[in-house]
């Protein structure tokens, strides 16, 4: 227990203090991770710590990661991707293998060998890549959706490439190169262990789980089916994530959102999440590709915000955990024993495949700085460079020696990518800001306006807004409502709007208005506050549930404060005069006066109300309302018309007195 | 058989003497249609398809007003700015309205002698109806020459008023029976209390059925 305990305060206290200052001076929160790592890599080593255990629990961060890149797409734009994804992915792959392997050649690798390197070299890193993407905001840009397509297709290219390594087998071979010394003690039990888990796996459904089965989990639904019956089993199983997707998360989500705990739907996306994981690994496919499809298939739900916001610290965590490993990982004797040949290579590696990537922005028209983005941002090798690798040492496809000389390029690759992401910020993107204008401009297009609670009071305003042609993002939290505005073709979504993250998710930095009309005064001074105090462009309307709300809201700098239920009740006054026989213009004339009439008396009030003091021992307030009412009860009771006067001003016609006053003027001239 | 529409505008009804006789009188009569502008549409929000229906359902319209500041009263421009749609009044396929009469009928404060050279409105009334009149020759209308109660604050309710609603009303039903035609209008003409109750003998003889 202490030794968990002091584990996990070693870790979260690593990222606590080296993330806001590595955020702090611009270089990324991955970056920070990655040194926290680094910093107590030495105090790992000394408690006999298995970073490379703990990396491979932390690799489910990815996982959930692509979860949420699946929430963000709907199926029509993973649609609208498929060249990309096919051509700029299969090229990138097949190009950076075929170039690594002929380099490799010619510096006198067999070619299994240099085909293998080649393959762990090729692919990039997600976890890095798109945390920082998103970080910058730079997700919706082209080069950012290129990065992404590649690093989908790689994704899903693991699975063939596990399959496909133990065929590279070559016993023979491995105990090449003298330093064989010179490699770490767990990278050796490490591969080993590969080596007893896999040796039965090696028919077409061979691929497993790489991100952490070689911890034990050797169950499987297809080990020892024939090839047909496997096949079905993997059709089976994705379909059951797609049509579960859309089926059954619905009626599931309601369910548990009946309850009212928030807490239970945390634990049920959780359980949704590693489900499909579980799932995809049993009939040996990536997880991560399975999460991402059943993210794209509730990328039109309505739970999408709350499963977002519920997932999304999850991810967090563990992709700083995974990042942290990667820097504790680094293997600092092996580094400084071949200083130079290592940089040389990590230095090679970038800029093979930075030359790669360049060439396929010219194939696929990529221009701009979205060109740099693309080349630089993928240049890295990635997480699952080290799944292949300790996969390929325990197959005897790569020599131990050369693996932990690659194991440690691909960590440096990695520490490498925020620096190369500094230089895209700092040195490329200044110089194509016009074209960063048009990008920022495609962002804003999606959901301009929040409304916060979707009731008879938010539907109205969403449908008018809808009318209108604005695009609106909606929340609510009654499960109820939201299946019969569905029904209608709303967009909406399940979630408790005052909780910041979920405002977040909705894309509040993003949007231009945010309409609170939720119940509760509490509720709607929290939303309220938080909104004005953290995103002061965001123009707010808010909705007031009496006169003493109005101040509140007013003190908060609302842009517009509506009452209630004021509109309606004068209306309904109106509607009183009118069926009292009053012409329907008066009526309206009246009612205006009456309405200018109460607000003039509520700002009368604003101006002695004081929100320290309680009302009832405020003396200005008690006394202006006193005189205010004192003459408007002569109004009402003394018959004094004071409404009627006002509207009589504009149509009184001029009395004789004017029109011999008028006469007199003319005849005198 | 002329049918008649008869739109009434004004703001300030509770104040109104000579304007509110003249309706009631109008809203007396059998198969005239009677509108009252500003109860219909209090907050100036105009339906035009059910206005430009209206019209097609009728032969003479009659807007029927008190003069301010020697104009109709602001409904009364909204309405024609909103339901004289080229297409429709006027313009290309615009002549929907083509052979129909308008007629204005409209009460003012100054007398016949301020609406001179010499007065001090300067001006004939004519002259400030001729938008109104304008209107009607855009849309192929004939403009009949105008009702005028002169001196409408000074007018007795019992006497001038009287006597103005009941030439009124009289005028409209020899209309709506079919009667000859107007006399012709001269581009000045304007038809004062006296000069409907001379006129008017002749009219219903046109028409003695009715
Ligand atoms: C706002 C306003 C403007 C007026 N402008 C004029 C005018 O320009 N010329 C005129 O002769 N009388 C003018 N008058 C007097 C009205 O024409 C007069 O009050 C009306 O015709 C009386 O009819 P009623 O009893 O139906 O209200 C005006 C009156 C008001 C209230």
């Amino acid at each position: 227990m202490t030794d968990f305990l002091l584990l996990a305060f070693v870790f979260l206290i690593a990222g606590v203090v080296a993330v806001p200052i590595a955020t702090r001076l611009g270089l990324g929160s991955v970056l920070g991770y990655l040194i926290a790592g680094i910093v107590i890599s030495p105090l790992l080593a000394g408690l006999g710590v298995d970073v490379i255990a703990i990396q491979h629990f932390a690799e489910f961060g990815v996982v959930m990661m692509l979860f949420l890149v699946g929430l963000e797409l709907e199926p029509k734009m993973l649609w609208s991707m498929r060249n990309r994804l096919l051509g700029l992915g299969g090229l990138q792959v097949v190009g950076t293998t075929a170039l690594v392997m002929v380099i490799g050649l010619a510096f006198g690798l067999y070619w299994t060998i240099a085909l293998a390197v080649g393959l762990v070299l090729a692919l990039s890193s997600t976890a890095i890549v798109l945390q920082t993407l998103g970080e910058k905001g730079l997700m919706k840009t082209e080069g950012g959706q290129s990065s992404f397509s590649v690093l989908l297709f790689q994704d899903i290219a693991v699975i063939p490439m596990l399959a496909f390594i133990p065929l590279l087998a070559m016993p023979e071979l491995m105990d090449l190169g003298g330093e064989a010394a010179l490699h770490a003690p767990d990278a050796h039990t490490e591969a080993s262990g590969h080596a007893g888990d896999h040796s039965g796996a090696h028919g077409a459904h061979g691929a497993e789980d790489p991100h952490g089965d070689s911890h034990g989990a050797s169950l499987s639904l297809v080990e020892g089916l024939p090839a047909w019956a496997a096949g079905l089993v993997t059709i089976g199983a994705v379909g059951a994530v797609i049509l579960g997707g859309i089926y059954l998360t619905r009626p599931l989500f309601r369910f548990i959102a009946m309850a009212g705990l928030r807490e239970l739907f945390v634990a049920a996306a959780l359980m949704f999440v590693i489900g499909i994981a579980l799932l995809m690994t049993l009939v040996g496919l990536s997880p991560a590709l399975g999460t991402f499809l059943a993210g794209v298939v509730l990328a039109n739900s309505e739970y999408r915000h709350e499963l977002e916001s519920n997932v999304d610290p999850f991810r967090g965590l563990l992709l700083g955990l995974f990042f942290i490993t990667v820097g504790a990982g680094i293997d600092f004797d092996l580094l400084f024993g071949q200083f130079g040949t290592i940089i040389a290579l990590t230095l090679g590696l970038i800029l093979l495949k930075t030359g790669v990537l360049l060439a396929l922005t010219m194939l696929f028209g990529i221009k701009g700085q979205d060109r740099w983005l693309f080349g630089l941002g993928l240049a890295q090798a990635g997480e699952f460079g080290f799944v292949l690798l300790s996969f390929t040492v325990a197959n005897q496809v790569i020599p131990p020696a050369l693996a932990d000389q690659l194991l440690l390029v691909v960590a440096l690759s990695m520490l490498l990518t925020p620096a190369l992401f500094i230089l895209f910020e700092k040195g490329i993107a200044p110089r194509f800001v016009a074209s960063q204008e048009r990008d920022a401009d495609d962002i804003e297009e999606a959901g301009e306006v929040i409304i916060a609670g979707h009731g008879r009071f938010g539907g109205v305003v969403n449908r008018m807004l809808r009318a209108a042609g604005h695009a609106t993002t909606v929340l609510d939290y009654s499960a109820g409502h939201l299946d019969m505005l569905r029904s209608f073709g709303f967009k909406v979504f399940y979630g408790d709007a005052t909780r910041p993250d979920l405002l977040h998710a909705a894309g509040i930095e993003k949007a231009r208005l945010l309409i609170v009309a939720i119940d509760g005064k509490e509720q709607i001074n929290a939303l309220v506050h938080y909104v004005r105090s953290n995103f002061p462009h965001v123009k707010i309307i808010a909705r007031a549930v009496d006169r003493q709300h109005v101040y509140d809201l007013f003190a908060m700098g609302c842009d517009e404060i509506i009452r209630e239920t004021f509109d309606s009740s004068v209306r309904t006054g109106r509607s009183a005069f009118e069926l009292l026989g009053m012409h329907p213009f008066d009526a309206e004339l009246v009612s205006r006066k009456f309405a200018e009439d109460d607000r003039y008396i509520l700002k009368e009030m604003a101006l002695v109300h004081d929100p320290k003091i309680p009302t009832s021992e405020n003396q200005a307030y008690i006394e202006k309302s006193r005189t205010l009412m004192a003459e408007r009860e002569a109004q009402i009771f003394g018959k004094s018309k004071a409404f009627d006067l006002d509207t009589d001003r504009g149509w009184r016609p001029p009395s004789e007195q004017d029109v011999q006053s008028i006469t007199r003027d003319h005849e005198a001239s | 058989m002329s049918r008649i529409i008869v739109y009434f505008a004004h703001p300030g009804q509770k104040f109104s003497r000579a304007n509110l006789a003249m309706a009631k009188a109008a809203q007396r009569l059998a198969d005239v249609t009677f509108v009252d502008l500003y109860a219909e549409y209090p907050r100036h929000d105009i339906d035009v398809e059910k206005e430009q229906a209206r019209l097609l359902a009728h032969d003479i319209i009659v807007f029927q007003f008190p003069l301010y500041w020697y104009s109709t009263p602001s409904l009364v421009k909204e309405w024609q700015d909103l339901v004289l749609q080229h297409g429709f009044a006027y313009g290309h396929g615009g002549d929907r309205l083509a052979g129909k009469t308008l007629l204005v009928a409209t009460t003012a404060g100054g007398s016949e002698e301020a609406y001179t050279p010499e007065g001090y409105q300067h001006f004939p009334l004519r002259r400030f109806l001729t938008p109104l009149e304008q209107t009607a020759r855009l849309c192929k209308m004939t403009f009949a020459p105008p009702v005028v109660l002169y001196s409408a604050l000074k007018a007795h309710e019992d006497r001038e008023i009287a006597a103005h609603a009941a030439a009124y009303a009289g005028l409209l039903s020899a209309l709506r029976a079919g009667a000859a035609a107007l006399p012709e209008d001269t581009g000045e003409t304007v038809l004062t209390t006296a000069d409907l109750e001379t006129l008017l003998p002749a009219l219903q003889k046109a028409h003695p059925d009715d």
